[in-house]
């Protein structure tokens, strides 16, 4: 009988209640005794020399408790943001990594580069002195975009990186590539700017930062998605403060999407200052401020080629990116753009040669980092869209040129030539089951039906697949990664049979409460209600490397399923003890222990009672308890994949471009809870569409300031963007994970944008438009409609 | 300044500056923390709340402003369907899955309440453009119109329509 809260169940989540009634716990909810409150002072210039700040008028007003500074971080000793990944460039030397202060010192390289930090008793004085703090500015001129940032005069951000160059890095077989290209009977060519995104979780940042001195512990409460990774860089890195002595807690966040997964300066400088000032500091980020100082994603500038041979054979693939990494390297920037773009060029084809080089370039701009998908969304935009390329190029249909490319179901395991070896997948399957669930066949009818009503249709198509599962330590560590990411999780049965979990993974609107739950359930036979899920204290949960990458239910189940089973063995040895029986006598089936063959039984719920009650125990052979705990390091990356199908309609007039159905045929391997998965891509989904119809972070390119920073002018989808969209899962297992899950974060942001943006060209292909960039605005549609119907461009 | 105001029911009194905003009020001197701030701009709608029964935006008005008025937050939303322990707007979300992190999810309440106030059996379109003032990051909104056609649902069923 199947376990009605277990694996594949769709139950509702546990977690609900306290959001829908309002007793959500969010950092910025928190009151501490004493509390005073923390205003930063942010630069209005995207590049200048902070000559002086002059603090007096501030210091001044009553109430108005410290102006911090840079000076005073380094008279401190305080260090400046590490990183967490390091690369190495095409000629063996490692990336340049400039200091990056906590507050600036000496010089800012972004509008919203913090300069001071100011602490009063109320949020209104605070604000007030730190308008009143003067900062003498000596503005120089800024590099903005990378184009800008890479020419031969552009002003340099720090002095010892030359050409702004953080890192030349590339990957892949150069010489195989030049040779497939020299032989290739054709080659398609695109250039694209992958457009740079704000991740805008519905809560903002915020911070509380406590220091008692009877017991010289610091508390820092911050919205964050791995609590104890922040625990280890700021206090072993920045601010030198024992692990046992500092506990950082990050309670129900409003989202993350990557946003709330870097050591923020903010951090840092709050619990500095709160143990400087002997008094709790609460910090709550004003959206606009988000805007210019939460870590942006993307935006890269790519030329690729693909050689093919004259079936439409896939030979080589050659790329060349410039990724932005803003003003400072965040806490994974170099990584994402490197490690997590280039091992996906292959896609889901087999391709034999791929080379691709990335320079990684300083910008006047905020930090650069890890956004939902982080990389893989925009390989797979690369790919799907020369692919589509390709197929108009050489007049093949797009579906054929896809399957002609398309790794066999039976090819895996799949070596790629670009690291990563794929362990299971379904390609073509999930893309069959794509074009049926989204009538592919029928698009011509209504493609004729929408030209009665006078506007262009459009059908695309984008598959992809991606590495998640975060990650392999030996792996990643090769790549560069400083430290391991590994998961635990420890299981502990209470007398009574109830279930507390201690993870490290952190849930931030993805219903581990539940997922976990059931995964327990499955294993135990507990049903959910008798468990909990306890994540996001460094105080309570052992250790743990939080929640990215789509790693949690891939690294962190993992991990909970393999204590669980530990469970279940100490189990047995109890219940061998009591039932006087051998150990390979006693199983555990449906929630019981028994002896094979006999009628002899214990319930779960006995053997945890007794497990606490251990009268005749033989303690040398036979510990009391009943709590485990294991450690997981994945053997392998996890290869979720899919097909995505967008249908848009385009108006001829003004060019707004309407989403009309989008289907989604994902393989997230095992499903614990459909309705949880479902939900995943839904949201995924949508934040693709929002890069691909509307959302772009948009810099003046001269004075360096942030055009579209707030949410009048940064254009968020609304649930009228989105027609309903239609999900399925064609799943194969995954190969080494304890429970074949895969993940389902990403997979959504990863296999939209190019879905939406080769429906459009298609629309518009009766224009003779081959390739629009993203984000698909009214205006830029219009004015490429406009161009395309000069007399000239028919030409 | 004065303001006297029914807040969930309950008659409150406080002397507050002038500038003070009705979601600074329900948040850090009534502790009613429910209402959330996403945005600076009035674009999000974390934060609405029902004055008087109509759904505005705390982030944009001052309390002063609302002497003698009655609101009720997410906090006391439940009793204004006849003290059950969850209005149907709230078991709708729950049900449908109409939420994710929860941080947009009491504005979202709130405003879907209001909008089958306005309109008992909204379609599927009318919810999608009656939300257009809240945001969601999550859930991609579509268990949200799942959510508000369902409530909406329940509150016809409840009222006898």
């Amino acid at each position: 009988m199947a376990n009605p809260t277990g694996i594949g169940a769709a139950i509702l989540r546990k977690e609900d209640r306290r959001f829908i009634t309002g007793r959500g716990n969010y950092v910025a909810d928190l009151k501490r005794p004493g509390m005073t409150m923390g205003v930063f002072v942010r630069s209005p210039h995207a590049h200048a020399m902070v000559r002086g700040v002059d603090a007096t008028a501030a210091l001044a007003m009553p109430g108005v408790l410290a102006v911090l500074t840079g000076a005073d971080l380094a008279a401190d000793g305080v260090g400046g943001l590490p990183v967490g990944w390091g690369i190495t460039g095409k000629d063996g030397l490692p990336m340049k990594e400039p200091p990056h202060p906590a507050l600036a010192d000496g010089k800012v390289r972004y509008v919203g580069d913090a300069v001071a930090f100011v602490v009063a008793e109320t949020l209104e004085l605070a604000r007030q002195a730190a308008e009143s703090v003067v900062v003498d500015y000596d503005v120089l001129p800024a590099a903005v975009g990378v184009l800008d940032a890479v020419r031969p005069d552009a002003p340099l951000l720090f002095d010892d990186v030359p050409g702004n160059l953080c890192c030349d890095w590339d990957m892949g077989d150069r010489a195989a590539v030049d040779a497939a290209f020299a032989g290739a009977a054709h080659v398609a060519r695109i250039s694209l700017t992958n457009n740079r995104l704000i991740g805008n979780p519905m809560e903002p940042r915020a911070a509380v930062a406590e220091y008692e001195s009877s017991t010289d512990r610091t508390t820092l409460w911050t919205t964050s998605q791995f609590p104890h990774v922040v625990r280890l860089l700021m206090g072993n890195f920045v601010l030198k403060i024992p692990q046992h002595k500092l506990r950082v807690v990050a309670p129900d966040v409003g989202g993350g999407f990557g946003v709330k997964q870097f050591h923020y300066a903010e951090e840092a400088v709050l619990t500095w200052a709160a143990r400087r000032i002997g008094r709790p500091i609460k910090w709550v980020c004003d959206r606009s401020e988000g805007f210019i100082s939460d870590a942006h994603g993307r935006d890269h500038v790519t030329e690729a080629e693909m050689a093919l041979d004259e079936t439409g054979k896939f030979l080589a693939l050659r790329v060349s990116t410039l990724a932005n990494m803003g003003g400072y390297l965040s806490t994974f920037g170099p990584n994402i753009p490197t490690n997590l773009y280039a091992p996906l060029l292959a896609g889901v084809y087999t391709t034999p040669a791929i080379y691709c080089e990335v320079k990684c370039v300083f910008t006047n701009t905020v930090p650069v980092d890890a956004y939902r998908g982080a990389g893989r969304p925009e390989a797979t935009f690369l790919v799907e869209r020369l692919v589509d390329i390709c197929a108009a190029e050489l007049g093949m249909d797009r579906i054929a040129i896809r399957r002609r490319n398309m790794i066999p179901k039976e090819a895996y395991p799949y070596q790629t030539p670009m690291v990563v070896e794929y362990d299971s997948g379904d390609p073509v399957g999930c893309m069959d089951r794509a074009l049926e669930v989204a009538d592919w066949a029928g698009f011509a009818a209504r493609k004729q039906e929408s030209a009665r009503r006078g506007r262009y249709r459009g059908i695309g198509i984008s598959t992809y697949v991606e590495a998640c599962g975060l990650a392999p330590s030996r792996l990643a560590i090769r790549m560069g990664a400083r430290g391991g990411l590994y998961e635990s999780a420890t299981v502990r049965v209470h007398p009574t049979g109830d279930v507390t979990v201690l993870i490290g993974t952190h849930s931030h609107g993805q219903g581990h409460e539940t997922t976990f739950a059931q995964i327990v359930s499955e294993k135990l036979g507990v049903p959910v209600e008798r468990i909990d899920i306890v994540f996001g204290d460094t105080d309570k949960v052992q250790f743990g490397m939080g929640t990215y990458g789509s790693r949690s239910l891939v690294v962190g189940g993992s991990a909970l399923s393999k204590a669980a089973d530990k469970i279940i063995l100490k189990g047995r040895k109890i219940a061998a003890h009591q039932l006087e029986a051998g150990l390979d006598d006693v199983v555990f089936e449906n929630g019981v222990f028994s002896v094979v063959g006999t009628d002899r039984r214990r319930s779960f719920d006995e053997i945890s009672l007794s497990a606490y009650v251990p009268a005749d125990f033989p303690l040398e052979a036979l510990e009391p308890g009943l709590e485990e705990q294991a450690y997981y390091d994945p053997v392998n990356f996890s290869y979720p994949g899919g097909a995505h199908i967008a249908e848009v309609e385009v108006d001829r007039e003004t060019g707004s471009v309407e989403l009309v159905a989008y289907t989604a045929v994902d393989d997230v391997g095992t499903v614990i809870n459909p309705i949880i998965v479902a939900g995943q891509l839904h949201g995924g989904i949508t934040q693709g569409v929002g890069q691909a119809l509307c959302e772009s972070a948009v810099y003046d390119e001269g004075s360096g300031q942030l055009l579209s920073g707030s949410f009048m002018d940064y254009c968020m989808p609304r649930a009228d963007m989105m027609p309903r969209m239609e999900i399925q899962t064609h799943s194969t297992p995954c190969a080494h994970t304890d429970l074949g899950t895969k993940g389902c974060g990403e997979v959504g942001t990863i296999g939209s944008p190019a879905a939406v943006t080769n429906a459009i060209v298609d629309a518009l292909s009766e224009l003779g438009i081959a390739h629009i960039d993203m984000p698909a605005s009214p205006n830029r549609i219009w004015r490429i409609m406009q161009n395309a119907r000069l007399p000239h461009a028919a030409e | 300044m004065d303001v006297a105001l029914e807040v969930n029911g309950a008659a409150v009194r406080h002397d507050i500056r002038e500038n003070t905003l009705l979601v600074d009020l329900l948040r850090e001197t009534l502790g009613l923390t429910g209402t959330h701030v996403g945005c600076d701009t009035s674009q999000c709608g974390a934060c609405v709340v029902h004055v008087d029964g109509r759904a505005i935006k705390s982030c944009t008005v001052l309390a002063v402003a609302l002497d003698g008025s009655s609101v009720t937050t997410i906090e006391g939303l439940a009793a204004t369907a006849g003290g059950d322990a969850l209005h149907p707007m709230q078991t709708a979300f729950h049900e449908k899955h109409g939420l994710q992190c929860g941080f947009c999810t009491p504005g979202m309440i709130m405003s879907a309440v209001d909008l089958v106030r306005q309109n008992p059996a909204p379609t599927e379109r009318e919810v999608r453009a009656g939300l257009e003032g809240n945001l969601c990051r999550c859930t991609g909104y579509q268990n949200i119109v799942a959510a508000v056609i369902e409530g909406a649902r329940v509150m016809r069923e409840r009222q006898g329509v």
